[in-house]
């Protein structure tokens, strides 16, 4: 190998990385806010990129469709119980997010998509699009268990993978896409040349993460999350709804899934079912984190992104036997550190 | 016979007669159900019972297949020696995998085996040796005496005898010292202080439930004699756990159950789904996803808890026995011997020191209070003598020897036995199997003699133990009720039980008297009475004054993580620093 080889490399493995982050982040997220291990992350990254592909080619994408049904599935779901629970609080919400917004999207979408309007349109109408199916799956299979154990909720995140995937299948069928470059220019950096892309997702990966930190930081919601990771029945005795901080958890997560397959639509080919194997490593940026460490996940994953990009030049069959082989090392020393015995609480 | 009895004899026959009625289509569908309900077993055990998961017993079964496959095409060996090869490799794998991971919260294991699961099936389909994506084909079958055991039938009765077999062994299992000590998993500090070592024991059961799915691979093999890496993947994995799911992941019939139902319910989706939505594809997954998602909201516990509360088990598993030689005791000390001496105990958690430099001793027949405010410490310090927490400074001796740098469970055979504050039993098991897994380290039977029965003597001596301590406690009528279902004073005394039944030199009782009715407290004064006459001795951790004045015979009082009193009840009571940390000062 030789130096220019190497750079690019490296190139291709922070991008990738940086990609990698934003799910790791939004898996941390998840986790520490409602203990989901969230699988079916993936499946917001195929969506994305899907959605963007579809309208790429002045269609209507199928999550317009899957947003407005799953929006009525949550409707209905919300409307039970609140006639069980013989109330009429926020159910104007509930229709409004539920029900006038995915509607509202369906027609903007059936309205713009064969105009074919400008990539930055198609991806803010992608992210539109997408998000939405985050509080939806909070709603519909998480918060009626929401005090489950970890393995329960596990299970449930699972079948919600299973359940998206199909779901893909049925409204992107099986065919793969791949999205033209945003930009293809070439920048000179120095000694090498980066492609403008690969500079823009770092970049904008980069912005994404800020904004995160920003908002932990500054915003009332923020903090509130944050203090929900912290203790869950502390944060609802000083009057931080679980439900809601659930929600908005299950929110970000979508967004940062969503763009992270805008992100990656122009470097692979997504299917229906490639997001699982893209959120996975997010995972494993997640585990070198801790489950804990927003900083050390995000780190993590650039290294995953690194090593995979190096792997796959010099045993691309073995790829990914690699990058999960990084687990070995990470658990063995989180085995070490770790000295007390583990209480399951819940059955 | 039980109804159960009879359901279960009516499926055995019609299991057997199954090749003489079912069309050659259903007796293959039939071996794959006995093929996974295999790994399905393996799961109630890890999942079920022990509360930890597993996304790579799919894998698993590939190590299973693959590895017969290679020593019966590539090295010529019988196909019966590729069995213990294959076993071999699968608990090489689980005891890398586990020893990583185990030491870890749940979830960690969970997140290993998904990426074991997954490089597992790239290492099965770009290994040339291994035959890459297009698998291995030509397997032999087994030969057994000049014939072989060749067609689908030949295997159906393999496979079921393989199914069954697996099934009563993890019954026997779950019945005996070691299989109470798994169902306690979920609790590890209880098991623990029972002289449970609960990280190993995770280990073991991971191994087994690892084993079950590579006897279903070396079947596999053997019975489709041909592999690839599709049946392999993380697909299948998350398959077998939602056959636990939906099957009953506590029951062991929930394996056969659940496995039965998922695969006639795929064949039949994966029949009618595509013609539904005019394309080919794995649409039954989304059917998959939402009925597990349903089930879990609705209706966690599967069918078999479902089935299990329509009709309840007349008689419960583990019975104590009229009468049984008793099990081994050591010495006791001298009454009056010095057998507990804490000495300048010191712990802060942060800033906040909880114990500052508390001293005192327990004498051998005598009943020790160690009393206090909210706050005081007393729990706390409770924790440092059992090996809970560790101590931040000072020494705790138990018979000269020192304990404070031992893990609970190490201290629990050296003789302290103790209850928890806040109720740590199993609900689901009966009374007298919570207060037998006390004599957990009474008794020396493995999970190996234990599945083959062998462990019977040793049984019948532990349970005559417990329900011995659980009588002389009061609940001689209760021994057969699930824990979870008494009142809370009743399982605090079952609690005390337990602890009696480690057969204690000391034992540690934490608040027994919260949560009891006044006659209840006057019995478990009385018991605590008779107990010293015996020698045991006791140190108590109370709050209800009355209770702990006529009862002991010496007293320590905190306040603030400090001694501020010690000596007679009487004296305690008029020594005014305690009155003015219970009242507060008289300004």
């Amino acid at each position: 190998m030789n130096f220019d080889i190497a750079l690019l490399l490296i190139q291709d493995g922070l991008t990738n990385g940086a990609i990698y982050a934003l799910l790791a982040l939004a898996i941390l997220l998840v986790f520490a806010v409602s203990r989901v291990l969230y699988v079916p992350q993936g499946e917001f990254v195929a969506f994305g990129a899907l959605t963007l592909a579809t309208l790429q080619q002045a269609k209507v994408p199928g999550t317009a469709y899957l947003v407005a049904g799953i929006g009525a599935v949550a409707m209905i779901v919300e409307l039970v119980a609140a006639l069980r629970e013989r109330r009429r609080q926020g159910l104007a919400s509930s229709a409004l997010l539920y029900v006038v917004i995915p509607t509202a999207l369906l027609g903007l979408a059936v309205w713009l998509a064969p105009q074919k309007p400008p990539l930055l349109v198609q991806v803010l109408l992608t992210l539109a699009l997408v998000v939405p199916l985050g509080p939806m799956t909070y709603r519909l299979a998480v918060q009626p268990i929401a005090n489950a154990s970890v393995l329960v909720l596990l299970f449930v995140a699972v079948a919600v993978h299973y359940a998206l995937m199909g779901l893909g299948l049925v409204f992107f069928g099986a065919e793969g896409w791949r999205t033209p470059s945003f930009v293809s220019a070439q920048v000179a950096l120095g000694p090498m040349t980066a492609s403008a892309q690969s500079l823009l997702v770092i970049a904008a990966s980069a912005i994404l993460i800020v904004a995160l930190w920003q908002f932990f930081g500054r915003t009332l919601w923020g903090k509130a999350l944050r203090a929900t990771a912290m203790n869950r029945t502390g944060a609802r005795l000083v009057g931080i709804p679980t439900e809601a901080s659930g929600r908005l958890a299950f929110t970000l997560a979508a967004l940062f899934g969503a763009f992270s397959g805008v992100l990656i639509a122009p470097f692979t080919t997504i299917y229906y079912d490639s997001g699982f194997l893209v959120a996975l490593k997010g995972f494993v940026g997640a585990v070198i984190g801790g489950m804990t460490s927003y900083p050390l996940a995000a780190l993590g994953a650039v290294l995953v992104g690194l090593l995979e990009s190096f792997a796959s030049f010099y045993a691309s069959a073995f790829k990914e036997v690699i990058v999960f082989s990084l687990l070995i090392p990470v658990l063995l020393w989180r085995s070490l550190v770790s000295r007390h015995v583990e209480e399951e609480h819940d059955e | 016979m039980t109804p159960a009895r009879i359901a279960i004899a009516v499926f055995v026959a019609l299991l057997a007669a199954g090749p003489l009625y079912l069309p050659p289509f259903y007796v293959t569908l039939v071996n794959y159900i006995g093929l996974y309900s295999l790994v399905a077993l393996g799961l109630v055990l890890l999942t079920g019972i022990a509360g930890l998961t597993s996304f790579g017993q799919a894998a698993f079964v590939g190590v299973g297949a693959y590895a017969t496959a290679v020593a019966s095409v590539s090295f010529g060996l019988s196909p019966w020696l590729g069995l213990p090869v294959g076993l071999a490799l699968t608990a090489a794998v689980a005891v890398i995998l586990g020893g990583l991971t185990l030491r870890l919260s749940g979830h960690y294991l969970a997140l290993g085996t998904i990426a074991w699961g997954i490089s597992l099936s790239y290492v099965f389909g770009n290994v040339e040796g291994l035959g890459g994506f297009n698998g291995i084909s030509n397997i032999p079958p087994l030969p057994l005496f000049g014939a072989a055991i060749q067609t689908a039938q030949d295997f159906y009765y393999l496979i079921w005898a393989c199914v069954l077999l697996a099934l009563a062994a993890l019954v026997n299992l779950l019945n005996s010292r070691p299989g109470r000590a798994i169902r306690a998993l979920r609790n590890a500090a209880m098991a623990e202080s029972f002289g449970v070592n609960t990280a190993w024991l995770k280990l073991v059961v991971f191994v087994y439930a690892a084993l079950l799915a590579g006897l279903a691979g070396w079947l596999h093999a053997h019975y489709l004699r041909f592999v690839n890496p599709g049946p392999f993947g993380i697909g299948y994995s998350i398959e077998y756990l939602f056959m636990v799911v939906v099957g009953g992941a506590a029951h062991v019939w929930g394996a056969i159950v659940g496995a039965g139902l998922i695969t006639a319910l795929k064949t039949w989706l994966q029949d009618i789904l595509p013609k539904l939505f005019g394309s080919s594809g794995q649409f039954e997954v989304i059917v998959f996803g939402v009925l597990i998602i349903l089930l879990l909201q609705h209706a966690g516990g599967g069918i078999m808890a479902r089935v299990v509360r329509l009709f309840p088990p007349k008689r419960a598993a583990a019975i104590a026995p009229e009468a049984a030689p008793g099990l081994p005791r050591p010495p006791a000390p001298a009454r009056g011997e010095a057998i507990l001496d804490v000495d300048k105990a010191y712990k802060a958690f942060g800033g906040l020191v909880a114990v500052n430099g508390v001293s005192f001793e327990v004498r051998a027949g005598e009943i020790m209070g160690l009393i206090g405010p909210n706050g005081a410490g007393k729990s706390t310090m409770f924790n440092l003598i059992t090996g809970a927490l560790p101590l931040g400074g000072g020494e705790v001796r138990f018979r000269g020897e020192r304990i404070d740098r031992l893990a609970a469970r190490q201290i629990v055979r050296r003789g302290i036995a103790r209850t928890f504050q806040h109720v740590q039993l199993r609900p689901t098991m009966t009374v007298l199997e919570n207060a037998a897994i006390g004599a957990t380290l009474r008794g020396r039977s493995g999970v190996a003699p234990a599945t083959l029965r062998l462990d019977r003597a040793e049984e019948r001596a532990i349970l005559f133990e417990a329900a011995r301590h659980l009588r002389r406690a009061g609940l001689g009528d209760h021994l057969y009720e699930p824990a979870g279902s008494l009142a809370l004073g009743q399982q605090r005394i079952v609690e005390i039980a337990r602890a009696l039944a480690a057969d204690p030199v000391l034992l540690l009782l934490d608040e027994p008297a919260a949560g009891l009715r006044y006659q209840e407290k006057q019995a478990l004064a009385a018991l605590l009475r008779t107990l010293r006459e015996e020698g045991m001795s006791i140190l108590l951790v109370e709050h209800d004054m009355d209770f702990v004045m006529g009862l002991v015979d010496r007293l320590v009082v905190m306040d603030f993580g400090e001694r501020i009193a010690g000596g007679a009840p009487e004296a305690v009571q008029a020594d005014p620093r305690v009155i003015e940390a219970y009242l507060g000062a008289a300004s």
